[in-house]
Parts: C-alpha cells; sequence; structure tokens
C-alpha cells in the first residue's frame, strides 16, 4: 500500500509541474502544450549532442554534489554520508531480494562482509544525520531556518536508522530467535550437543540464555563449535562484525530476557518497517521528494536556457524547481540582503523561505491579502545580483522565479513601495519583456499607496485659513541630524535651480507638485499635504547637486530622503495597522 | 596594498565586463585583493525606504572589513557613496549606531571606524600615483575625445566623500590624461546619468540619460567613460532602449575607465570584455598607438 502511495504521489507531483502556474507567462499555456513541449524538447537534447552535457551535469552535480564541496565540506560530508549510505541500504538491503541475491552467489544478509556493511552504511546515514542535528540546532550558521519538513527528515531518517539497529541488537541477544532457529536448523541434534551449541552462541555471538550461563568448559563449546560448524557458520558469522548492533545487544544485555520476554524483537520489527513505509508513502509530499526532482532540475539547468528555450518548458521547470529545493539555505547564506531581515523581520525577504511561499501561490492556495503583499515585499527586496541562483546547489533558476512571481503579485494589484528604490532597477531593464501599462502602474499604485496612508487631501480649500499640520512629523524630522537643517533655509531658491529633476521641465511645478526650496518652506510650515502630495519627492534622484550648492548648509537631499523614510514607513505602518502584519 | 573588495551586486550578471576589466587592471597594478564571500548589498537601494537596514547593510560590510583590518576598495560610485554616508551618520548618531552594534554583535562583528571605504581613483591617484601608473603603459590614444562622467556620489556631498572638488573635480580627468586620451569640456558633466530613476519614472530617466548624450556629443566626444557600474548601464543598456525608443536620440558609445585604461596597459581587448558592451565599442582600438607616436602627436593632457 505504502508502493501504491508512493506512485500515485510521483505522478500526483509530476502532473502538478504541468498545471500549477508562476508567473503571467505561464498564464496563457495550457498544461497539454506544456506536457507536448516538454516531450519535444526531452527528445530535441536527446538528439543534439548534449548527452555529455546532461551525464556531467548528473554525475558531478547531482551525485557528487560538487557545488556543495566547494561552498562548504562539512555539509557536503553530511549529505554524502545520507545519500550513499542510504542508498546503498535501499539497494542492498531493503531491496535485496532484486539485487543482492541475484548479485553476489554467496549472499547472505548475516554473513560477512554483508553484515559488516549494513552496519556501515547505516553509521555512515546516522553520522550524516548527525552533522544535520549539529547544523541546524549547535552550530550558529546566520539565516539558515529550520522548518517543520527538515525536521520530519531528519526524524523519519534517524527513526529508520535507529529501530534497524535496535532491532538487530535485540535479535543477537534474542533467546527466543535462537530457539526458533535451533528447532529448524539443527532438529536432529541431541541434548548434549545442543547445550554445547548454546553455549557457543552464549560465548561467541552475544545470545542470552535464561538457561545457559558462562563459564563454560572447554569441552562443551568445543562439542558446540562442532554443530555450530555443520548447522549455523554458514548463513552466521560472528555479530561482532556487525559493530554498532552487537553494541547495543552489549549495552541491552543486563535487561535482554525481559526485552525478549516482551517481544521487542517483533515489535522493534513493525517499528522499523513502518517507518520505512512512511517514509516511502509520504516520500512523494516531503523534502525527501528532492531524490527525485534536484537531478531533474540541474539535467534541466544544464540544458536550458532563457533566450533559446519555449516559454512552456520554461513555465513547467519553475514548478519543478520548487520540488527540487532541499531548503538547505546557501542562498539565504549568500543573499545580498538576507541581512536586511534583522531589521525588517520579513522571513519571505530569505530567498530560501521565499520558496516556501512560491510553493503556497502555485498551488493556489487562499493567502488573505496582508499574506500576499508580505509575500511581495521579499520578493522585491532584492538586487537581482543573482548569487542565489549562482550558489543554489540544485540548479534552480531563483532569480526567474522572483521576477515571476513578483510581476504576478504585481498584477494582483499591490501596491508595493519598493518600486520606488532603485530595487527596480532590474524590472526596468526586463521592461521591454513585459505589459507596458501593468508596469507603469506599479510605481503608480505605490505612490497612491503613500499619499493614503499619509492621509493628505491633494485639493487645498485656498479659501481656509491656514492650518498647521502635525507636529510629531516635524519633530521626526528635527530629531535627525541631517533632516533638521531644513530650518536654515532662507528660501534662495538655488537648490531648486541646481536640481536636474526641475530644469528637466518647461513648468516643473505642474509636473513636481513643490520644488526642492518649496519643500524646505512647507517642512518648516508643517504643510504635510503640500509635502508628500510632492511628485519632486519620488523623483528625486539623490544626486545631491541642491546640497552641494545650498550656501545656507541645508542638507535638501537628506531632508527628501527622511521625508521619503518618513512617508514610506507611514504606509507600512498603515497597512500593519489595518492587517496586523509587520511590512 | 591589499583591500577588500566590494563588488556591486549589478555587475556579475549585467556587467561582466566590468569585472573582467577591473581584476585585469588590478591584477597588472599589484593591488591584491581579499574576496569577502559574506559581504552584502551595501544599502544604497535601501536608502529612502527604510534608512536603519541601509546603514546596517554598509555597517556590516564595514564590520567584515575591520575584523580583517582591511579597506574596503569599491569602484561603484554608489556603494562608495552609502559606505561613506553610513560611516558618517554612525559617528553622530549614538541610538542608530548602538542599534546596528547591538544587531552586528550577533554575528561577533563590529564596526569602530578602524577602516574606511576606498575608491578604485583614491587608490590610483593618492596610493599608486599617475607616474607608477604611466611607467606601466605600454600604448597610448591618439586623437581620441573622451567625456568624462565622474558620477554623484564619487562628488557629492563633498563633506561625506571628501574625494575632489565637487565643483570643478580633476582627478579622474588626470587619469584619463595619462592615456592619451583628452578630455572634453561639457557642461552637464556633473549631472546625474538618469539611472537612480530608472524602473521608476522611466520617462525622465531617458530625459536625463539623453540630455547628457546629446551634450557630449556635441562636445566632440567619441567616447562617454565612467566608473560607476550605474552609469555604465545606463549609458549602455539603457542608452540601447532609448535608442530603440527614441529617434531623435543619438548614440554615444560609453567605456568603463578600467577598460580605456587596461587597454594603454597592454590587456587585451578579450580580457577588457569591450566586445561584451552593449554598444559596440570595438572601434577604440583605432585610437591606440605606441607610446613614441602619442608623444609626436600631442602632449599628455591631464
Amino acid at each position: 500500500m505504502a508502493l501504491a502511495i508512493f506512485a500515485l504521489g510521483l505522478v500526483y507531483k509530476v502532473f502538478t509541474w504541468f498545471t500549477y502556474r508562476i508567473g503571467a507567462d505561464a498564464a496563457g499555456i495550457p498544461a497539454a502544450a506544456r506536457v507536448g513541449a516538454a516531450i519535444q524538447g526531452m527528445v530535441r537534447t536527446l538528439f543534439s549532442g548534449k548527452i555529455a552535457t546532461l551525464l556531467r551535469a548528473f554525475l558531478l552535480d547531482a551525485i557528487l554534489q560538487v557545488k556543495v564541496y566547494r561552498e562548504d565540506r562539512l555539509r557536503w560530508l553530511m549529505h554524502t554520508l545520507i545519500f550513499f549510505g542510504f542508498m546503498l541500504l535501499l539497494l542492498f538491503h531493503a531491496l535485496e531480494k532484486y539485487v543482492s541475491v541475484p548479485l553476489f552467489a554467496e549472499y547472505y544478509p548475516t554473513v560477512n562482509p554483508f553484515i559488516f556493511l549494513r552496519d556501515i552504511f547505516g553509521a555512515m546515514v546516522i553520522a550524516g544525520v548527525g552533522i544535520a542535528i549539529y547544523r541546524r540546532f549547535f552550530l550558529k550558521l546566520s539565516r539558515l531556518r529550520t522548518n517543520s519538513q527538515d525536521q520530519y527528515a531528519m526524524v523519519i531518517l534517524a527513526v529508520i536508522m535507529l529501530s534497524g539497529i535496535l532491532l538487530h541488537g535485540a535479535k543477537i541477544g534474542s533467546s527466543t530467535r535462537y530457539e526458533e532457529m535451533v528447532q529448524e536448523y539443527a532438529m536432529n541434534a541431541d541434548e548434549e550437543d545442543l547445550k554445547g551449541l548454546e553455549a557457543y552462541w552464549v560465548e561467541y555471538y552475544g545470545t542470552v540464555s535464561p538457561k545457559a550461563k558462562g563459564p563454560f568448559d572447554a569441552a562443551t563449546l568445543e562439542r558446540g563449535k562442532l554443530i555450530h560448524e555443520m548447522s549455523c557458520l554458514q548463513c552466521h558469522s560472528r555479530p561482532q562484525s556487525a559493530f554498532l548492533s552487537y553494541g547495543t545487544a552489549l549495552l541491552m544485555r543486563p535487561f535482554a530476557l525481559a526485552l525478549d520476554r516482551a517481544h521487542l524483537p517483533t515489535i522493534l520489527w513493525y517499528v522499523h518497517f513502518l517507518a520505512c513505509f512512511i517514509g516511502l508513502a509520504y516520500l512523494p509530499f516531503s523534502r525527501m521528494f528532492h531524490i527525485f526532482a534536484t537531478p531533474v532540475s540541474l539535467m534541466a539547468n544544464a540544458v536550458m536556457d532563457k533566450k533559446t528555450s519555449a516559454p512552456a518548458n520554461i513555465a513547467t521547470r519553475q514548478v519543478m524547481e520548487l520540488d527540487a529545493c532541499t531548503h538547505c539555505g546557501t542562498c539565504s547564506a549568500r543573499c545580498s540582503v538576507g541581512v536586511v531581515f534583522e531589521t525588517i523581520p520579513n522571513l519571505n525577504i530569505l530567498p530560501s523561505e521565499k520558496i516556501g511561499s512560491l510553493k503556497a501561490l502555485a498551488a493556489g492556495k487562499e493567502l488573505s491579502p496582508q499574506q500576499l503583499s508580505t509575500i511581495l515585499q521579499g520578493m522585491y527586496l532584492c538586487t537581482n545580483c543573482y548569487r542565489c541562483t549562482v550558489a543554489c546547489p540544485s540548479g534552480i533558476n531563483l532569480q526567474d522565479l522572483w521576477f515571476s512571481a513578483r510581476e504576478t503579485l504585481l498584477a494582483r494589484g499591490y501596491p508595493e513601495f519598493l518600486v520606488l528604490s532603485p530595487f527596480s532597477y532590474y524590472r526596468g531593464l526586463a521592461s521591454e519583456g513585459l505589459n507596458g501599462g501593468r508596469y507603469a502602474k506599479a510605481a503608480e499604485m505605490a505612490r497612491e499607496g503613500i499619499l493614503a496612508a499619509v492621509n493628505v487631501a491633494v485639493v487645498r480649500d485656498l479659501t481656509v485659513p491656514l492650518a498647521l499640520g502635525e507636529s510629531a512629523l516635524k519633530s521626526k524630522l528635527e530629531a535627525s541630524f541631517q533632516a533638521q537643517t531644513f530650518s536654515q533655509c532662507y528660501r534662495c531658491v538655488t537648490c531648486s535651480n541646481s536640481c536636474p529633476v526641475v530644469q528637466n521641465y518647461r513648468t516643473p511645478q505642474a509636473t513636481l507638485g513643490l520644488l526642492p526650496h518649496q519643500i524646505m518652506h512647507a517642512v518648516g510650515l508643517r504643510l504635510w499635504d503640500l509635502v508628500f502630495s510632492a511628485k519632486m519627492l519620488w523623483d528625486c534622484l539623490g544626486c545631491y547637486q541642491c546640497q552641494e550648492q545650498c550656501p545656507q548648509c541645508v542638507h535638501v537631499a537628506d531632508v527628501l530622503y527622511e521625508l521619503k523614510s518618513v512617508a514610506i514607513a507611514r504606509a507600512r505602518e498603515k497597512v500593519s495597522a489595518e492587517t496586523g502584519v509587520r511590512v | 596594498m591589499k583591500f577588500a573588495l566590494q563588488r556591486c551586486c549589478v555587475t556579475s550578471v549585467f556587467l561582466k565586463q566590468y569585472e573582467a576589466a577591473t581584476d585585469a587592471v588590478l591584477a597588472k597594478l599589484g593591488i591584491e585583493l581579499e574576496e569577502v564571500k559574506e559581504f552584502n548589498c551595501c544599502g544604497y537601494p535601501l536608502k529612502n525606504y527604510d534608512f536603519t537596514a541601509c546603514a546596517l547593510s554598509s555597517a556590516r560590510n564595514l564590520a567584515l572589513a575591520e575584523k580583517r583590518s582591511l579597506n574596503i576598495l569599491t569602484l561603484c560610485n554608489c556603494c562608495y557613496g552609502n559606505l561613506k554616508h553610513v560611516a558618517h551618520v554612525l559617528k553622530d548618531n549614538a541610538s542608530l549606531k548602538k542599534q546596528i552594534d547591538t544587531t552586528l554583535a550577533k554575528e561577533d562583528l563590529a564596526y569602530t571606524g578602524g577602516v574606511e571605504p576606498k575608491h578604485l581613483f583614491e587608490v590610483l591617484y593618492h596610493d599608486i600615483g599617475l607616474d607608477s601608473i604611466k611607467q606601466k603603459m605600454v600604448k597610448t590614444y591618439r586623437n581620441l575625445n573622451v567625456a568624462v562622467h565622474y558620477g554623484c556620489h564619487l562628488l557629492r556631498p563633498k563633506d561625506v566623500v571628501q574625494f575632489d572638488n565637487p565643483f570643478a573635480p580633476s582627478i579622474f580627468d588626470q587619469l584619463v590624461g595619462i592615456t592619451g586620451a583628452k578630455s572634453v569640456p561639457w557642461s552637464t558633466k556633473l549631472e546625474c546619468c538618469g539611472a537612480p530613476l530608472w524602473g521608476v519614472n522611466d520617462e525622465l530617466s531617458l530625459d536625463l540619460t539623453e540630455k547628457k548624450l546629446v551634450d557630449a556629443k556635441q562636445a566632440g566626444a567619441d567616447y562617454v567613460c565612467v566608473i560607476c557600474p550605474f552609469c555604465q548601464l545606463q549609458f549602455d543598456r539603457v542608452q540601447r532602449i532609448l535608442l530603440s525608443r527614441r529617434t531623435s536620440a543619438v548614440s554615444l558609445p560609453s567605456l568603463v575607465y578600467t577598460q580605456l585604461l587596461g587597454l594603454t596597459l597592454g590587456i587585451d581587448e578579450q580580457s577588457l570584455g569591450v566586445g561584451m558592451n552593449e554598444l559596440p565599442a570595438e572601434t577604440i582600438h583605432q585610437f591606440l598607438g605606441t607610446m613614441e607616436e602619442g608623444q609626436a602627436a600631442r602632449p599628455v593632457h591631464g
């Protein structure tokens, strides 16, 4: 049944690769077209002589994990131990009927070298899981987050391995097992022979017997040895070779009889098999699915190119890549803006955590507007430096994932204030491939969002007497060493005359609202509605011409920066107050 | 001379030629570099969004450099300006400093002002010196007119960066002068390239870029020469977009200073990535001649 669930899960997962959508580009392509394009693409790649590239990617990147080796040796050791230990156990132990038996004429799980190797492989996995636990819980690694999937992976592996070793340990000491074996293979021996055999097994094989207790005399042992060599030796090497299990057996020795009577070997057998079945059945839905998806991603990464690959295949690849993520945290450790998470605690800033949100988005999960704007902020707070993509050991093109998701969320109408920052440079470079109207609307929405948040009426009634605005804002500016200089302004207009943005327009006030010198003046008068509705604020280049030229040493550009900060902070506060999510 | 090199975020993918030229020239001039893998974005893009986040970003890089007792070398004006700005603000703003110190302490980092950010031009001009660079030159330009574009954050605000005279700077002109190229006077030389608004207000950004290019062309420039990656992106990639959108626009290729200098140091075009510029810049080699030819043609400009 576990196998059936596993197989169905596998099919389901691959089905989602073709049906889930990330980004606006993917929206127009039906699943059938994607399947067709994928088959076509694969066939074309196979016949284009790229086999060598594929094999190289599979061997070096997927199996040997060269990228991880370069990044972090300890982590490479951890993965290698778990991967090879587990794969070898899977093939030669779990699937022994299909692999070990046909392969080795002498195969029997309880003879050397097999009894020894099984424990070696188990020890590898346990050591690997040990390193994983050490890395995640003891080593102070910045920005390495541990989620429930990571915990599950460690727990299921540990349970499978430990229950296996305990099971073998319990069987070594078990007199019930001993009796069963004697019944089967030494039925014809007489009582003295059996006594000798039991003594021999207690002495050399770790059996704990309720009847036979050492020390035994040499004659009894000699007699036992004869029977042993006749009936047992062929299939049983001494269990000391299985160093882990034997060690466990030694530890259990004082309680072995009681444990045996409590049917411990049978219980452990169930635990071991259940854990294996759960692991198998749940595999397609867990982080362990990367065993399948990551090699596919690495190979796709080796032969695909954004410029030449079919859009349908890119859409498919982007969904598949989400499954290829192992949540290893390399991207977050290398992220150019990861440090910002310390002051803006939005998990979506960290690339490794963005993937989780993308999975929810791709699956079409219902997300609240606040969740969506939080995700968008994380997606946009990115310098597009590609460090995550270059570093990813699973070959995921993370940068393109962020871009697709960003555009989808912006298209859904969520204002993102970061659009007004130089983080938009990349979007500008990519603008030729974007829908023109939607592209321009993003900055507009952000400006409107800020206006709404600072709560100003844009049209002023000039017949109403001048009312001074909130003084808290002014105090805030006065508290800033840079921004407090606004009060030194004597309105000589030098700043506005030196501003390249002001100079760009024939009637600058019509386009920009207030000009820099007027903003300085308006701040003094607390005319916040005029200040924050001035387009000048968001069209400021930050080139510092104004500040450099000011005869009064007003830090004009810094005042404008501070005003933008204040306005954006207000807008973020407003969103937080409405949604309860800190953005 | 050893520095911790802060590479700008935009160069690794969009300006590979910029990194190639930088590495080749720095190696030629014997500047030793340490690549600090942990360096993050300088924080410049966050400046008008969240100043604390912006300051933390720069402070962390400064702290990482201080841990290695190395000054930070930057080629990007925005990185340089922001690192300088943050170092400056942290001296005066005790509450911000305290907040940042606490965060940095989580990674066992601290910035006490022990190291400082340095721009490539400071190193070339002050630490190495024009004469030493000249001695390494094997070629020189003849009849090449260059519109030198300083970039805002190298010059302003003067009280923070203290690089050159913000109204009449000459260091970049002198650095171009030693290559044999002539730095032509142009009226918008010290103005912004338009990059900060690209992606935010594209029309305005293009207006500013176009105005500068027209001005440089009218002044007789064969190339614009820049040092900041944002300026280069603007004059190269964005200029290509400008040319496709506005028929009135004039075309003027742009070179990064390390490309211009590299050729005279005998580094080949390919290592300098000259062919990787969006607007064809390969014709630059037509202006190259031997040192003797250069001296015969006309005196070196300064």
